[in-house]
């Protein structure tokens, strides 16, 4: 087969993504800078017989999704900032009841209405604590058009396997860049299907093993007559009050995330062997960031740049050793220091780590970055 | 008598309901509606928010879904769009169908989605400890409305017509040969279907407004109602202040996921070659 190169979007991407991932069902609700997404699901979803819905709302969008998810169908919803927001609920919902579920979030400058549609990455945290208690998350952050692709396929492979709901956190410019994209060969991908029961008898539905176990899940409509609730719920899906039987399910579920993490983590990393200044970013920010460490290689700075795929779960392993090596950690960011919370919560004393947020809107320059590395060297 | 006790989880029995509250009422009607259609347990699918009323579903045998507050059209929507050929129904409150679920109350009878939707209205929030809501009587009291509610309140059935639902009917927990009989015609229409059910919530509503126990409380909603055919040869003084029971308004259109189905067909039909498209995916395959 001769390889073809498309000249494709973020958005375009993402969407072929989640079509090779075997996407049936699509919710959502216009907001720049993800709405290409839907126009595109819109367009291709009925040539395969497949589901689109305008919903009234980004509520109603990811209630949709979880609705259509529980028959079987591999769903999508695309968002930003402020429909991210009304979604977390509905988030903990899919997340304690184990409902797999993709949700592509263009970040854009916030808080509330704030700066559209300009390029963010604020809502690190939001995508890891936006809903309430504990629970559960993955967010993978492509850095080019072609990851987009990538991640949002791995983004439902994840959320099958694992029953959890996965965020691909794109920001404005990941989405709406153009790049020159080969996809793979059709034939060579295999999309994962969550595990499901072989017959009715007996089934329970959240039967797993305490030690992050994943039960298996039976579509509504085939004879399985489950119960789903977003009340704590025993293994036979009954609602319970019971001390322990709440215990047990919120601390199977954060393990399900913990034990199975090492699967869910990607990274890139260039000159973090032998690195002095080492530089931790993600998105669109770690294009600047990787072209500032390059120009300081050159002129004889030992800079390394690890850019992170997987933001939830935290890559600890990948930040510690490079805290072994590196005396300081740089962390552009187009927020205030979400990520680098993070860096700083595991590098403890190890390296100094420098935060720099950018939140006027605009991409970092690479001597914006470079200046900080030469600084701290 | 018929064996409605196939249609319950037993061992979920008995319920979570104050004595002498009307959801069972409403729930024993759903399911006897059920029954005379001879509708396929496996291919019922029951729906339900967050509140008192919506705790029904977790003691039926079907596929079950007892989701967010007010949120539970919008996922009935999903599933209903995903599975056509389900049976799908919606169990819901009047605080959780009109006030943070009216949004998509009134979207998805704007579609006429094929769903049924029995609104259990009891004119209070229960769960919650009895709050006025949307469908509280002016003038009553309710813990956040000591004074006496001074908001106007829903006609849910106007409501749902004007927004394009195709059936609508109006019952109550007294009048329940009528509540089985419309929702047997509600689950027969091929659209969005309202049935809603006013019913007794003696723990705060009937106690807070002295309005008495669970009888004096039916007696209340019974005075308080008019056939909507006898209606029609009252003097107008005789049915004001009243509410209508019966068979409200029955207006067959094309329903929502049918209207996709066709498009796709469509969509299908003139696009044959998807090559061209994103990703080349195998046709309704999963």
């Amino acid at each position: 087969m001769p390889k073809v190169v498309k000249l494709m979007q973020g958005s375009e991407a993402c969407t072929a993504g989640a079509l090779a991932a075997g996407l049936r069902f699509y919710a959502g609700y216009p907001i720049t800078p993800s709405t290409e997404v839907a126009e595109l699901c819109a367009e291709e979803l009925p040539k395969i017989g497949g589901k689109f819905i305008q919903m009234e709302d980004e509520i109603g969008s990811i209630a949709a999704c979880i609705g259509a998810s529980l028959t079987g169908k591999k769903v999508m919803t695309a968002t930003s900032g402020p429909g991210f927001s009304l979604m977390q609920e509905c988030l903990g919902y899919a997340s304690l009841c184990e409902i797999p579920l993709v949700i592509v979030n263009a970040q854009r400058m916030g808080p509330s209405t704030g700066m559209p549609t300009s390029p963010a990455q604020g809502d690190v945290m939001q995508a890891r604590w936006g809903t309430h208690g504990d629970h559960p998350i993955i967010a993978l952050a492509p850095g080019n058009v072609r990851e987009c692709f990538d991640l949002t396929l791995r983004a439902f492979d994840l959320s099958e396997k694992y029953r959890i709901p996965a965020i691909v956190l794109t920001d404005e410019v990941i989405s709406h860049m153009r790049e020159g994209v080969e996809l793979p060969d059709p034939a060579e991908v295999r999309p994962l299907r969550r595990a499901a029961p072989s017959s009715p008898a007996g089934y329970k539905p959240y039967a797993a093993d305490p030690d992050g176990g994943v039960p298996l899940m039976a579509p509504f409509g085939e004879g399985y007559r489950w119960h789903c609730t977003g009340l704590f719920h025993d293994e036979s899906g009954a609602p319970s009050g019971k001390a322990d039987v709440a215990d047990k399910l919120l601390r199977r579920l954060q393990l399900k995330m913990d034990k199975n993490a090492p699967d869910m983590w990607d990274n890139v990393q260039e000159g973090t062997e032998d690195c002095d200044i080492a530089v931790v970013s993600f998105g669109s920010s770690a294009m600047s960031a990787l072209s500032a460490v390059r120009r300081a290689r050159r002129e004889g700075v030992k800079a390394g740049m690890l850019r992170l795929k997987t933001i939830w779960p935290f890559p600890e392993p990948a930040i510690r050793e490079l805290a072994s090596r590196a005396k300081a950690i740089v962390v552009p960011e187009m927020n205030l220091g979400q990520l680098a919370l993070e860096v700083e919560r595991v590098a403890g004393c190890r390296s100094r780590v420098i935060r720099v947020g950018k939140v006027n809107g605009e991409l970092f320059r690479p001597d914006e970055i470079y200046d900080v590395i030469m600084g701290a060297k | 008598m018929s064996d409605v006790l196939k249609y319950f989880r037993q061992e979920r029995l008995p319920h979570i309901w104050c004595p002498g509250c009307g959801h069972g009422t409403v729930t024993g009607a759903l399911v006897r509606a059920i029954e005379r259609l001879g509708l396929d347990k496996n291919k019922v699918c029951v729906v339900s928010g967050i509140g008192c009323s919506s705790r029904a579903v977790g003691y039926l045998d079907f596929d079950t879904l007892h989701t967010a507050h007010g949120r539970a059209l919008a996922f009935a929507t999903g599933i209903k769009l995903a599975r056509p050929d389900l049976k799908v129904v919606v169990m819901t409150g009047d605080g959780d169908c009109t006030a943070i679920g009216g949004n998509h109350f009134i979207h998805a009878a704007r579609r006429n989605i094929g769903i049924t939707t029995i609104v259990m209205n009891n004119e209070i929030y229960g769960m919650t400890s009895g709050q006025y809501s949307p469908m509280t009587p002016k003038g009553m009291v309710g813990t956040t409305a000591p004074y006496g509610n001074v908001e106007r309140s829903f006609d849910l059935c106007e409501l749902a017509k004007a927004a394009g639902a195709t059936f609508v009917g109006r019952s109550t927990t007294y009048h329940v040969p009528l509540l089985i009989d419309l929702i047997e015609k509600a689950l027969q229409n091929d659209g969005f279907s309202v049935v809603e059910s006013i019913g007794q919530c003696p723990t705060y509503l009937g106690r807070k407004n002295k309005i008495g126990g669970a009888v004096e409380m039916l007696n209340w909603i019974k005075d308080q109602s008019v056939n909507v055919k006898a209606a029609a040869a009252l003097p107008p003084e005789k049915v004001k202040g009243k509410f209508l029971i019966g068979e409200l308004h029955n207006a067959p259109a094309p329903e929502y996921s049918s209207e996709q189905g066709e498009l796709i067909g469509r969509v299908q039909r003139n696009y044959s070659d998807i090559k061209g498209g994103l990703w080349e995916c195998a046709s309704n395959s999963d």
